[in-house]
């Protein structure tokens, strides 16, 4: 009982935390806040089954996180026909020539013994194909990148509602985790975090370059969400009605017509971003409820027991019969999913995708530290972590701010040592999540709520 | 008094149970003691806990008279004590001769003589010495082992299960060289899983049973009492 | 004729980078492989312990500018070299003293330490950040090239030019010294001998009475010369910016894997293994053939096998291979 009373405190402080944001700063920072915090909590979800359940180091994130934004592109942009018309044919083939090349490999892996001359013919047909690709393709993308290349220059997607990629973006991820899991997972736990963290890199090098497939590092913005736009809200007049009734006490002050006329506009405006807000919430909300349901059941189930049981002893339950490699490999997949399914809610959130901004340190280590600090191996502890990392990353600016002017008051403002440090403060958010970590790994190191399994 | 004692010990692995008690284990210089039991009878612990290894709850451990129940490992080798593991108990990324260095890592001396006894001893090494020893075989292995823990000329070599794993000619080839070494007038303690031949080549054996010392006497004694045999020497 | 000048296509736009490269990723890759056969951990603060060390030579160089000092036609920063290895060194050991030590002492598993080395990359992206900002730096100065292009040609009348930057000269240089020294010191001394053992068989190194502190605090003195050195020649080479310096740990990282990770040799090596990759595989080779093949047979395309955004992929693609057939390495280290 103890434990969900610990649980039920940290969360309260925690909203308790983003209301006051709300009251200081803005409920739109305060929304956007939380908007975030859900989405890590995701990606915390994803990575605390993969290290919690199963002691997996999955320093990949970021790559199923561009994945998943992948999916929110190709899902959601409309199929630009001019490119299809202009280099959809080469690209069709190149993407059938490769499968079957990636078949002839099996077949030859599995049809002869494994030699030296078995070695030499897979490098042949891979040298063979990579050419023959690489004929067809070049053309065929020089010319889909050539169709209005400030505006599109891309194959496009199907222009279906963005909400469908969530799912698309998790299996876009669970694919490439199946891949990487075959090579990486017998790895140990470190050279797994190494060979992760280069592979996460190669992916995300392939989505910036490849301007084809999702315009690479010139971004694909205005991509269409899920709930109303404010210009909208803005337009309609149930919503001002509505504000109008909200506000009616501090409405009905005013006077003057015209004054109460541009302050009801100036609410409606900041209504209608604070309304899209909470409508976004309220379905990453949903997906993280449904996500820690399924999680938690999981974690209690047979399948759950087995898992934990790997993860404590290897060789143990290796030596009771229990396939090791086969559920470090689902479970792997499974996490890699989520964090997929992460990576397309953010870029719904955003309504942009730009490849260029993922970078290892935001979306793996950042995301580690959540998992860690949290408490590994607890669902609750995970998404807690990523609700006060969060919180952390983005406040730490303004707090160290405070704090600079706090202990520099006495100082001028020409000051070079206090001008230095208030132009950095924003760079006191890796101090603070870094001595966070530190912290915690020391004093802490099963997190803020630890892993409790209760024996039914 | 024994040149090497440890008397009435009691000990087990950090706050666990205690794995011997009350055992008593001694030795003299020149002299070849062998201690066998059942699996878990605690051979390996009393040893171990001879060069402090592990936490002493009671009792003492003296060399040459001297109480050394509070010193470190290390400074336990520094008194003259040298130790073989049974596994990974030599340095397999690195040569024959740089083991034999790194064994007399705290004589401040001139290496040349001592290496140079050390390849009298064992004269396969001296013809290996700058080979990785990784790449010799289990049997040259175990040699550079010896050949390592003898390079800061020890007073007492302690062996645990030093022919583990190797082939009965290979073993035999062993304890021919701990033969040598106890003639350089060296005080050998061993656990031995290999009862009877161990027993042949020393001069006093212990057997403990759950940490406790049941029966001790000399090499012949031991393999003729008709008690030990039947419950240890299978026979 | 055109042989030569196809040779010297090569060397000026190859090889030469590549050796340059390859240096100063294999002092970075050192620099991983002793801390992880010694200390036992994946060093994820690798690259910005390296950014630290440079960091303070940059100060300093931009110090001795101020002041007017200078080294003749060579770089400044060269003479900041030995206190920016001084202040890396102390950093270490502090970090060392106060978050590592704990970990070792405890003889946490690996994993636990090579989080708790993304901690110390935190905070030591956060000092860099606030000491010297993110910006990108340039600090070189002194004489920039030792052979330019056209003075090549002149010379020997060939088509294509051969330049030789000061920097390129300078880092293979200093590479190859301070590598020599530290293979001699780790295969020829005392010292060198105990950490080898060390790292080899730590339990029966502490029974033969090497003493664990001293092997630890000789690692992180080898480290800090080998990161700061390696980072100072990557930045003169280059330019100073953290960001930069934060993601060269992964061809680092590629390059220890990929010699065997614990072998110090084998990551010299891979650190040139994986230059010359990135660097061979993304180099367009148009110009090259049209020296070597008859006018008919000219190609049409840039013969480049991979665009140079993929540079990184290049090499991580070869860690992926080496970890595929060969996981402890081309050069054999500890098995994985």
């Amino acid at each position: 009982m103890m434990q969900y009373k610990n649980i039920i405190a940290a969360y309260s402080i925690m909203i308790l935390l983003i209301i006051a944001v709300g009251v200081l700063q803005s409920w739109t920072i305060a929304l956007t806040i939380l908007n975030y915090c859900l989405i890590s909590a995701v990606m915390t979800i994803g990575a605390n089954i993969q290290w919690g359940y199963a002691g997996l180091i999955n320093f990949g994130i970021m790559g199923y996180t561009a994945l998943g934004g992948l999916a929110a592109v190709l899902v959601n942009v409309p199929p630009v026909k001019e490119a299809w018309k202009a280099g959809g044919l080469g690209m069709v083939v190149s993407l059938i020539l490769i499968i079957s090349g990636v078949y002839i490999i099996r077949r030859v892996l599995r049809k002869f013994e494994n030699s030296k001359k078995r070695n030499y013919i897979v490098a042949v047909i891979i040298i063979i194909g990579f050419v023959i690709v690489r004929y067809i393709s070049g053309p065929a993308i020089e010319n889909i990148e050539a169709v209005d290349p400030a505006k599109t220059g891309f194959l496009g997607g199907l222009g279906l509602p963005i909400i469908f990629s969530w799912i698309v973006g998790g299996l876009f991820a669970a694919g490439i985790a199946f891949i990487v899991g075959k090579i990486a997972l017998g790895l140990r736990a470190d050279y797994l975090a190494i060979a992760t963290l280069l592979i996460a890199e190669i992916i995300v090098s392939i989505i910036k370059h490849e301007d084809w497939l999702a315009r690479g590092v010139k971004n694909v913005i205005g991509l269409k969400r899920p709930v109303p736009y404010e210009v909208d809200l803005q337009g309609s007049t149930w919503f001002i009605d509505l504000v109008e009734k909200f506000h009616s006490k501090k409405l009905y002050v005013i006077t003057s017509l015209t004054e109460r006329q541009d302050v009801l506009n100036q609410l409606v405006i900041d209504a209608s971003s604070v309304y899209v807000k909470l409508c976004l919430a309220g379905l990453f909300l949903t997906v993280v409820i449904i996500l820690l349901i399924l999680t938690q059941k999981a974690l209690y189930s047979p399948w759950g027991r087995k898992m934990r049981a790997i993860r404590d002893n290897e060789v143990a339950a290796n030596a009771m019969g229990k396939n090791v490699v086969k559920e470090h490999l689902l479970i792997f997949i499974l996490g890699s999913a989520i964090v997929g399914i992460a990576g397309a809610m953010m870029v719904t959130n955003d309504g942009l995708f730009t490849p260029g901004s993922y970078r290892p340190m935001r979306y793996t280590f950042v995301i580690w530290v959540m998992v860690i600090v949290g408490g590994t191996g607890n669902n609750f502890g995970a998404i807690l972590g990523g609700f006060v990392v969060w919180f952390l990353w983005v406040e730490a600016a303004p707090i160290a701010l405070f704090f600079i002017n706090f202990f520099t008051a006495h100082l001028e403002e020409t000051n070079a040592v206090k001008q230095h440090l208030i132009q950095s403060a924003a760079y006191f958010r890796f101090l603070l999540v870094g001595i966070g970590l530190l912290i915690i790994m020391r004093y802490r190191p099963k997190g803020l709520i630890p892993e409790k399994i209760n024996i039914k | 008094m024994a040149f090497f004692e440890g008397s009435k010990m009691t000990a087990g692995y950090g706050d666990g149970p205690d794995i011997i008690s009350s055992c008593t284990i001694n030795v003299d210089k020149g002299e070849i003691v062998a201690i066998l039991g059942p699996n878990g009878a605690g051979k390996s612990t009393a040893m171990k806990t001879m060069l402090g290894l592990l936490n002493l709850k009671s009792g003492s451990i003296l060399i040459n008279g001297e109480d050394i129940t509070n010193l470190s490992p290390q400074d336990r080798v520094k008194k003259g004590i040298s130790f073989v593991p049974q596994s990974k108990n030599v340095f397999a990324e690195l040569t024959v001769k740089e083991n034999l260095e790194v064994g007399a890592f705290l004589r401040t001396d001139k290496l040349d003589k001592i290496l140079n006894d050390i390849y009298d001893l064992f004269p396969i090494l001296k013809e290996k010495q700058s080979q990785i020893v990784g790449e010799l075989s289990g049997g040259q292995r175990q040699q550079v082992a010896l050949g390592r823990a003898l390079m800061i000329k020890p007073s007492v070599l302690m062996l645990d299960e030093p022919t583990a794993g190797v082939s009965p000619i290979v073993m035999d080839e062993l304890f021919e060289h701990i033969i040598k070494v106890k003639k350089t007038n060296v005080a050998i303690i061993m656990v031995e899983q290999n009862a009877k031949q161990a027993l042949s080549i020393s001069d006093r054996g212990y057997v403990l049973v759950t940490g406790q010392n049941k029966f001790e006497g000399s090499g012949n004694e031991l393999l003729n009492d008709p008690e030990v045999r039947r419950s240890f020497l299978g026979a | 004729m055109d042989f030569i000048n196809a040779i010297v296509l090569l060397l000026n736009y190859t090889v030469i980078p590549a050796l340059t490269y390859g240096s100063q990723l294999a002092l970075g890759a050192i620099f991983v492989t002793l801390v992880y056969g010694i200390l036992r951990f994946a060093n994820f603060a690798t690259g910005d312990m390296m950014s630290f060390g440079t960091m303070v030579a940059v100060l300093i160089t931009f110090y001795f500018q101020s002041l007017g000092i200078s080294f003749g036609f060579l770089p400044t920063a060269l003479l900041t070299i030995p206190p920016a290895i001084l202040a890396m060194i102390f950093y270490m050991l502090f970090i060392d003293k106060f978050v590592f030590s704990y970990y070792r002492v405890k003889k946490s598993p690996p994993v636990q330490l090579a989080m708790v080395s993304v901690g110390v990359m935190f905070v030591t992206q956060a000092i860099i950040r606030i000491i010297i900002g993110p910006f990108d730096r340039r600090f070189f100065d002194g004489e920039k090239f030792i052979l330019k292009a056209n003075e090549f040609k002149e010379m020997t009348g060939l088509n294509e030019g051969l330049t030789i930057k000061s920097t390129q000269a300078i880092t293979i240089f200093v590479t190859v010294i301070v590598v020599s020294i530290m293979f001699w010191f780790l295969n020829r001394t005392k010292t060198g001998t105990s950490m080898r053992a060390y790292s080899d068989n730590e339990d029966l190194a502490l029974l033969s009475g090497i003493d664990p502190k001293k092997v630890v605090l000789i690692t992180w003195i080898i480290a800090g010369i080998l990161a700061t050195i390696g980072g100072v020649l990557y930045g003169l080479d280059k330019s100073y910016r953290p960001f930069v310096y934060f993601n060269n740990m992964l061809p680092i990282f590629a390059a220890a894997i990929v010699g065997g990770i614990g072998n110090p040799f084998g990551a010299f090596l891979g650190g040139y293994v994986i230059a010359f990759a990135e660097i061979l595989v993304t180099y367009a080779y148009k110009k090259f053939f049209a020296y070597l093949l008859p006018e008919f047979m000219e190609p049409d395309s840039l013969m480049q096998l991979l665009s140079t955004d993929y540079k990184f992929a290049v090499s991580f693609s070869i860690l992926v291979i080496v970890l595929l057939f060969r996981p402890s390495g081309i050069f054999k280290g500890k098995t994985l």
